[in-house]
């Protein structure tokens, strides 16, 4: 079958080099790249995410998403004057077989755009607490499973906003795509996490309280066209999963996910309007957040869920702060009025967990 | 699973239910502690039979009553597709109703089913046989019925997309007030005397075109011909079968919306269960319908204004209808739908059901833990609402839309930009034509003819104009207009005559329009074969293997380059 001549802006001058996921339009190299970036600049110019002269805390992992956000925000930088001052921030969690790979990765891709990087180790932030440390104090139950990710998630969250902090950053970016939004409205769902989708929605958080304002740049961005951007731009990024990842809840998401693409290919899209449709109880909404009375960051009780992760490993107890309840922390009686439905699951930092 | 507010991890896989100290027959009912238990539902509450019988039907009773929106003495019409939930629902209806008088249910209930036969392939003898089965019930049962088939769809007014606005309802009606202001409309109806008689005449006029008569009671007739064809035509025209579905749902929703109006009921009940409303949420969000869950899953639907479609089984799991209807001798017949014996990835609603049910099976509380989360949702009107003090509402679903042009900070704006920045960018004189011009991808029928183009497209751009965004979608899948029933085409019509036919297509309706006639996939292509086989997910997945799976999947996505092509850019 000949190949067909692209149909962007180019005009048939090249022949396609692809077919866009989403659309079916065969397209040029040239045409994808630019209009994959002309997408992630219309997301940032229409919800004003990123002011000129903001200083930019880019959560590097390593991996196809913040590569690719890093890169298109370099040329976006260039091309249009956004006047944007970017710095990455790697988070090391401590996962041996894989968070040192990535953080090579990482030092490659700093050193090839010249970009400041900081990392900053959960061993470090955290009293010596490592993923892998976690991951076996978490195991010691039998029968019951080990709730990695959940650890990882709120305490990748603290560091990278301590990460921020530290090279005096503005705002977070973080390369989240619309699969992720996508799975992770589902995932809600599922768990019932009320709070969550109440909190959620697609323009990141303003920042409140002390913490760092936050958006996703890629967020309508499909991942297939990510992982095709980074083919094109021949960009070199750190393709392994977490060790810990075939546990998490979010797999059985993901595969779900697969099949409902193939079933329609807008679905991904469809979710995340779905999700900023959303229109839930007043009731289901999480309280205003107030600060941490142990380390001041922002928490939806007296302490944020990363002092009370801590507290309950440090005390031998790993779920003390997982699950209703969370009681003998220490901490002070609930809010008025607030049932234990209503409680949710407290966040910290305006933490993007939602999408 | 990691359910929030819960004790994290309960059953972790391994380990399944709760460990029941079952010791045979020493167990007693958990309710009476005497009784011999015959089923456990939920985790482990194991019920005898009457004890069973008494939560059941209290659970009926209870769900009517909390919700207090049925009015003694009105007119109800309970929807009977056959299936094992609604006949549940008769037969709590015909148990209710037969009880003494204090506690008896006090509404005059009737029964439709829709025959919907010719959609999902049955032959006029299978239908025939169908009803007669269908009769033999409804006899015993001793409601008035309505037997219709799906073919009169094209009998129907525009009217029945037009919403009917309701009185002026204070925010403090209570309910008895709400049934003062019931029981004084009934009275008054035999003093305006004709009104509502000529309503239902003028309706029935309006639905009938043969001198056959008004569908009534009886409906012995088989649908004309013509119309089963017409309908068959319609079918096969949708691409897939998620939009089927779909389409087949919104008729179907018509067509007892307007036997109800027809006949004066002002509600109508659905049997939709737990189970089948957790899957039903689930799928709504994958479409796109986020904004209208609370109406598409909660117990009240009043979008259509006189006629508000109820949910009383919404609290039944399908495990214990079935147990119910076996015990006690609920009858039901077996119809096929249109997605019986589909393979399980056929469509969205497919995928859905058999992962939730999956989900289920390990996870127990997945589908009370849905229906939870979906009691939070409300009716909220969209904050910044639509053009107009009085929101357009959808011409298929009629909920308000959820689009909103003018905001591109979404996901729909993304979409619309995704499209035109694809597009050469089309010659000034002509906004809303988004005609092919060189470096189209496929020769589309628009550009065979050079007159058509003009005249096909704007009717279609503005028909889609009229849609929210998951019926948007939807319309993507049914390449032509035509075959629609021609009270939809008409009543779009009106709609762009009333908004004025000089109002330019929105860049909305037009990047809509530019996908509706593309092909979005490309046929043939072999799924890659790192998929999951419908058993599902058996344990912790490989590790990399979906990383790998996304760069194996974007190769179906890249040209082979050819030797000899320029260079440049490749």
């Amino acid at each position: 079958m000949p190949v067909p001549r692209c149909s962007g802006p180019c005009g048939g001058a090249r022949p396609a080099a692809l077919r866009r996921p989403r659309t079916g339009g065969a397209v040029c190299r040239t045409c994808f790249c630019s209009a994959f970036e002309a997408e992630v600049l219309s997301t940032l110019q229409t919800g004003r995410l990123l002011p000129p002269g903001a200083v930019v805390a880019v959560g590097a992992s390593g991996g196809k998403d913040s590569t690719v956000l890093a890169h298109v925000l370099q040329v976006l930088d260039a091309r249009h004057a956004l006047g944007l001052d970017l710095r990455l921030v790697a988070v090391d969690e401590g996962i041996g077989g894989y968070r040192d790979a990535a953080l090579a990765a990482v030092r490659r891709q700093a050193a090839r755009w010249q970009l400041p990087l900081t990392v900053v180790a959960y061993a470090e932030l955290f009293g010596g607490w490592t993923m892998d440390e976690v991951a076996r104090r978490a195991a010691q139950e039998p029968g019951r499973a080990r709730a990695c990710c959940t650890f990882c998630g709120v305490l990748r969250r603290r560091a990278l906003e301590e990460g921020a902090q530290r090279v005096g950053a503005t705002h977070i970016v973080t390369g989240h795509n619309a699969d992720d939004m996508a799975e992770t409205v589902l995932m809600n769902f599922l768990r019932g996490d009320a709070g969550r989708l109440a909190r959620g929605g697609t323009l990141g958080s303003p920042g409140e309280g002390g913490a760092l304002p936050r958006c996703r740049p890629l967020q309508f961005a499909s991942q297939k066209e990510i992982v095709l951007y980074a083919h094109f731009q021949e960009l070199d990024y750190f393709s392994e999963e977490c060790v810990y990842a075939p546990e998490a809840f979010r797999g059985h998401v993901r595969d779900l996910l697969k099949a409902l693409e193939a079933a329609r290919p807008s679905v991904v899209l469809d979710l995340v309007h779905s999700a900023e449709r959303l229109a839930l109880a007043p009731a289901a909404r999480p309280p205003p957040p107030g600060a941490c009375i142990r380390c001041g960051a922002l928490a939806s009780r007296s302490l944020c869920q990363a002092c009370a992760l801590l507290d309950g490993l440090n005390r031998g107890r790993p779920r003390l702060a997982i699950g209703k309840g969370r009681k003998g922390l220490g901490e002070e009686g609930e809010r008025e009025g607030c049932t234990s439905k209503t409680r949710g699951r407290p966040t910290l930092a305006g933490a993007i967990q939602a999408f | 699973m990691c359910q929030v507010g819960e004790d994290y991890g309960g059953p972790g896989p391994a380990e399944l239910q709760p460990k029941l100290p079952w010791r045979g027959c020493e167990q007693k009912c958990m309710k009476c502690k005497e009784g011999l238990p015959v089923l456990i539902i939920r985790a482990g509450d194991a019920f005898c039979k009457d004890c069973f019988k008494a939560y059941y039907i209290h659970k009926f009773r209870a769900m009517l009553g909390k919700n207090r929106l049925i009015f003694p003495g009105e007119k109800v019409l309970l929807a009977w597709s056959g299936g094992p939930s609604s006949s549940s629902m008769i037969w709590q209806v015909q148990e209710g109703l037969s009880r003494e008088s204090a506690k008896r249910l006090r509404f005059v209930p009737g029964v439709i089913y829709v025959d919907e036969g010719a959609v999902c392939g049955q032959s006029l003898e299978e239908r025939a046989k169908t009803v007669a089965e269908m009769k033999l019930i409804l006899q015993t049962v001793g409601f008035p019925y309505h037997i219709v088939s799906l073919e009169e769809v094209f009998n129907l007014p525009a009217s029945v997309l037009q919403p009917v606005s309701q009185g002026p309802q204070g925010p403090e009606n209570t309910y008895k007030e709400a049934v003062d202001g019931f029981i004084q409309q009934q009275q008054r109806l035999p003093e305006e005397g004709g009104q509502e008689a000529a309503l239902s005449d003028e309706l029935r006029r309006l639905s009938t075109r043969d001198p056959v008569g008004p569908e009534e009671a009886a409906g012995d007739s088989l649908p004309r011909p013509a119309q089963s064809t017409a309908l068959t035509t319609l079918f096969s025209s949708v691409k897939t079968l998620t939009a089927k579905e779909e389409l087949l749902q919104t008729l179907r929703a018509h067509l007892i919306l307007h036997t109800a109006r027809l006949h004066g009921y002002s509600k109508v009940m659905l049997g939709d269960s737990c189970t089948r409303l957790a899957i039903k949420l689930m799928t709504n969000l994958a479409l796109g319908r986020g904004a209208f869950l609370a109406w598409d899953t909660g117990f009240s639907d009043d979008r259509h204004g006189d006629v508000v479609l109820l949910r009383p089984m919404r609290d039944y799991t399908l495990k214990e209808i079935a147990f119910y209807n076996r015990m006690f001798g609920v009858p039901s017949v077996f119809t096929p739908a249109i997605d019986t014996k589909a393979p399980e990835k056929a469509s969205i609603h497919r995928l859905m059901e058999s992962f939730i049910l999956r989900l289920q099976a390990q996870f127990p509380s997945t589908i009370s833990t849905v229906y939870r989360t979906s009691e939070k949702l409300v009716k909220a009107p969209r904050n910044g609402g639509a053009a107009g003090p009085v929101p357009t509402r959808c011409l298929l679903c009629m909920c308000t839309l959820d689009i909103d042009s003018a905001d591109s900070a979404t996901a729909f704006g993304a979409q619309t930009l995704e499209h035109l920045s694809q597009k050469p960018t089309p010659p000034p004189g002509a906004p809303g034509r988004p005609c092919c011009t060189r470096g189209t991808e496929l020769p589309r029928a628009c550009c065979r003819g050079p007159q058509p183009a003009s005249q096909r497209e704007e009717p279609r751009a503005s028909f889609i104009e009229q849609l929210c965004y998951s019926c948007r979608v939807n319309m993507k899948d049914v390449p032509f207009l035509e075959p629609l029933p021609p009270y939809i085409l008409t009543e779009a019509q009106c709609r762009r005559q009333r908004i004025g036919e000089i109002k330019p297509v929105a860049t909305g309706g037009c990047g809509f329009l530019l996908g509706t006639l593309t092909q979005i996939r490309p046929s043939g292509v072999p799924l890659p074969s790192s998929w999951p086989t419908s058993s599902g997910r058996a344990g912790p997945r490989e590790g990399a293997s979906w990383v790998a799976w996304v760069k194996q999947e974007i190769q179906e996505f890249l040209f082979e380059e050819s030797e000899g092509e320029d260079p440049d850019g490749n």
